[in-house]
């Protein structure tokens, strides 16, 4: 039987056993990740079937038809775009069972411990220590910008273990409980209003030697294989045409009284780029394989974030006075999931697309460089210890 | 579009014909034959039958007609290695459009002696649709085309048709009391005053019809809609054009970026021009989308009619603008006669402007779209 219709018979297997419609959803999950439905491209036993990647968008689009909740995906983002990637390449098996199971059915949600005050873009250059006490790692730092830590249950970290090495290489990646000991998590209000993000402190937390991710110094290569998945997560979703940001463009547009040329050719020039960036993200799922994806995935990131700002900009415009009032105003909340917006938050948020998950100077750096084969900057901090590099 | 899942993938036929393709024009049509053939006073023939050797100017020719027989996918594909190559001649004339005029018209096996013509090079046809300068649209037409005995005749003037200087015979879009439709006229009975282009790999020319008397016969039948579904397979494929020519400016530019060194270092290293390649290399995949897309759905009327504008829109300013880019990456040497750069910007702007411009085919895109 060829991958593809193992794909289909699962689909179907999961539809007809656990109609969507008469089953909870997180125990429509549970089936579907039971089913290898869950990352086609995982392991068996893992929530996958072990085939291409480029299968993913047929388990989504039936899914969809069939009626199910495909929400688990946006909600749970930082576990089930980042870490179950970063588990499948770098996890142990009996890690793979603790947590991709739960994750997946959003029993446990997850956030990604990597900004920190002194570490954005140069994430390498963080500060947190883990330091070894027998079977176990104590954390002390701060990160920062830590979205959904207020819910989470585990959190991806990297954390430095040794400080006299060059810096990529003094690092290690673990799980951590955000219920252990000694974490404290405060919120930080953006410019929506809302917290979706948070600061995120350990004093002293203990960290079983169990939930590292893979060896000692190994810290890097699985942050890039997180990254590499988030930025994937973030630009590469197949959405049906004319959805998304550009369908609100198109219905403010079609609001009375919008009946300008210059506004028109505005809007079909912006409905144009979504549907060649939407073609394009077409095409790179059709040729993805298993594993982690490659840094081409940071094109798709790139379109997408520049393109978001700016539809959701005019947006705003096409409102015209309506674009002056702010519906519902900036009271502080702390959402519990990924919230939907609408059009004035929507515009805000957009902000966030070129920072989050990498700049886009920094998605420009890694497709030039990656991707072309350019030469680096210069650098002034690569053959140091990390003690000795200078910062802010 | 419902149902089926296009694939954008290329089958092993587009890829044999890629590395052909890429093979041929590298070796035998370099940018030295290029520059040769553009300069001569008269447009040159022998390069044509080269072509129609290696079966391309009957490319989407029927097998029954001694063509090749392939489809828009296929042709999409020499299509761009003609444009990464700017390889000078008649295709998109002869091979793309008035190949799809003849093949869309009522009947073409009326047609199926200039088919066979066509497709062993013999015979070059080109359309001569246009006659002012923003009339793009089959409503701009005034050439007339009266019924006379068994025949018509037909009385206009073309204006920047496109391989007029080549043709042997013209297709010339005129209105009758039924609509506008297509004619085979013969290129001895016509006025044909060649002008010079932007785009000086590609020719074109003043045609004069001067009360031309044409047999029946010499309607081709499809009416407006033959018309304007030529002109949007056309913009399809001049999409794909559009790709290989962008994609030749960029690599163009990546080389120079790696290899000139200014300050002690790679220029390609300073962010001013790395991220600027980043930004050509993620539009010319968005514009490689949508050509490929557009190619795909030349059948289906509703589609077609979304896709073949939304490629214009997407693959034309790509094009001008990384063409544009890969000069000023090259510095004083991509604004020099000698190299290379200008043929490819010239050739981006004039074929952003050959079916329509950007204006217009977002207008239409819009009209198909409801918007
Ligand atoms: C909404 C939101 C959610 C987030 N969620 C998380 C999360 O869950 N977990 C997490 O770990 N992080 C999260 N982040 C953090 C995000 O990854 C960082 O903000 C981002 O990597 C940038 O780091 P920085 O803020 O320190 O900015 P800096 O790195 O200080 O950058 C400042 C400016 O300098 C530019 N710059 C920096 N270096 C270069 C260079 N080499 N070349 C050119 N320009 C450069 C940047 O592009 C930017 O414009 C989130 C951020 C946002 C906005």
């Amino acid at each position: 039987m060829t991958d593809a219709a193992r794909v289909e018979e699962a689909i179907d297997r999961l539809l007809t056993e656990h109609p969507p419609n008469e089953t909870a959803p997180a125990e429509f999950w549970g089936a579907q990740y039971d089913a290898g439905l869950a990352w086609v491209w995982h392991e068996e036993g893992s929530g996958g079937l072990g085939v291409d990647r480029s299968h993913h968008p047929t388990v989504m689009r039936r899914l969809t038809e069939g009626g199910a909740d495909t929400s688990n995906r946006r909600r749970n983002v930082l576990g089930i775009g980042m870490g179950a990637g970063v588990l499948s390449v770098h996890g142990r098996d009996e890690q793979r069972q603790r947590w991709l199971r739960p994750m997946f059915t959003m029993d446990e949600i997850w956030c990604q411990l990597f900004s920190e005050p002194g570490a954005g873009s140069d994430l390498a250059d963080l500060s947190t220590s883990a330091v070894r006490d027998g079977d176990e790692w104590i954390l002390n730092g701060q990160k920062v910008w830590t979205t959904l830590a207020h819910v989470a249950k585990w959190g991806l970290i990297i954390a430095r273990t040794d400080p006299d090495a060059q810096k990529h290489r003094g690092l290690t990646y673990f799980v951590v409980d955000m219920e252990a000991e000694g974490v404290e998590v405060r919120p930080l209000y953006q410019i929506t209003g809302e917290a979706e993000f948070n600061e995120v402190f350990f004093s002293d937390t203990r960290v079983p030697d169990d939930q590292r991710i893979d060896d000692v110094g190994a810290g890097w290569r699985v942050a890039m294989t997180t990254l590499m998945n988030e930025r994937v997560a973030i630009g590469g979703t197949e959405t049906p045409r004319g959805s998304g940001a550009i369908a609100v463009a198109v219905d403010a547009y079609r609001e009375p009284g919008v009946d300008d040329p210059v506004l028109r050719a505005r809007l079909l020039e912006l409905w144009a780029e979504s549907e060649a960036a939407r073609l394009t993200t077409i095409r790179a799922n059709e040729t993805a394989t298993v594993g982690t994806p490659g840094p081409e995935g940071s094109t798709g990131k790139l379109s997408w974030a520049e393109l978001n700002k700016e539809i959701t900009a005019f947006t705003v415009e096409l409102m015209g006075l309506g674009g002056t009032g702010f519906p519902g105003g900036y009271e502080l909340t702390r959402p519990t999931g990924m919230p939907d917006y609408d059009p004035m938050r929507a515009f805000l948020r957009a902000r966030a697309n070129s920072i989050e998950g990498g700049t886009s100077e920094i998605m420009r750096n890694i497709i030039g460089e990656r991707v072309l084969g350019l030469p680096g900057e210069p650098r002034v901090d690569k053959d140091l210890p990390w003690r000795e590099v200078p910062r802010s | 579009m419902t149902g089926v899942r296009l694939s954008y993938l290329p089958s092993e036929d587009q890829d044999l014909i890629r590395s052909a393709a890429r093979k041929y024009l590298t070796e035998k049509i370099p940018s030295d034959r290029v520059r040769e053939i553009m300069m001569a006073s008269e447009p040159d023939r022998s390069l044509w039958d080269e072509l129609a050797d290696l079966g391309w100017a009957g490319f989407l020719v029927p097998e029954e007609y001694g063509g090749s027989g392939f489809g828009y996918p296929d042709a999409a594909v020499l299509a761009e290695e003609l444009g990464r190559a700017v390889t000078p001649g008649p295709f998109l004339a002869s091979a793309v459009l008035a190949t799809t005029a003849l093949l869309g018209s009522g009947d073409p096996r009326r047609h199926g002696d200039l088919l066979s013509g066509m497709a062993d090079g013999s015979v070059v046809a080109a359309s001569a649709i246009y006659e002012k300068r923003r009339g793009w649209d089959p409503e701009d037409i005034d050439t007339t085309a009266n019924p006379d005995g068994d025949g018509w005749v037909i009385t206009g003037r073309k204006r920047w048709v496109l391989s007029a200087p080549h043709a042997d015979m013209f297709l010339v879009s005129a209105r009758t009391d039924d609509g506008v439709d297509l004619f085979a006229v013969p290129s001895d009975t016509v006025i044909v005053t060649p002008t010079p282009t932007l785009d000086a790999t590609r020719r074109q020319g003043d045609v004069v019809f001067d009360s031309v008397a044409v047999p029946a016969e010499a309607r081709l039948g499809g009416g407006e809609e033959n018309l304007r579904r030529t002109l949007d397979i056309g913009a399809a494929v001049v999409a794909s054009e559009q790709v290989g020519v962008a994609s030749a400016a960029f690599d163009m530019a990546l080389d120079h970026a790696r290899t000139r060194f200014q300050f002690g270092r790679a220029i390609g290293s300073f962010q001013a021009v790395k991220h600027r390649l980043a930004d050509m290399l993620t539009r010319l995949e968005n514009a490689r989308s949508v050509a490929l897309h557009a190619v795909r759905v030349v059948d289906d009327p509703v589609e077609l009619a979304i896709a073949a504008p939304l490629a214009a829109v997407i693959a034309g300013p790509v094009a001008n603008w990384i063409t544009g880019e890969s000069i000023q990456i090259h510095g004083g040497i991509g604004f020099t006669w000698e190299h290379d750069a200008h043929l490819y910007f010239k050739r981006a702007k004039a074929a952003s402007l050959l079916l329509g411009d950007h204006g217009y085919h977002l207008s239409r895109m819009g009209d198909a779209l409801g918007l």
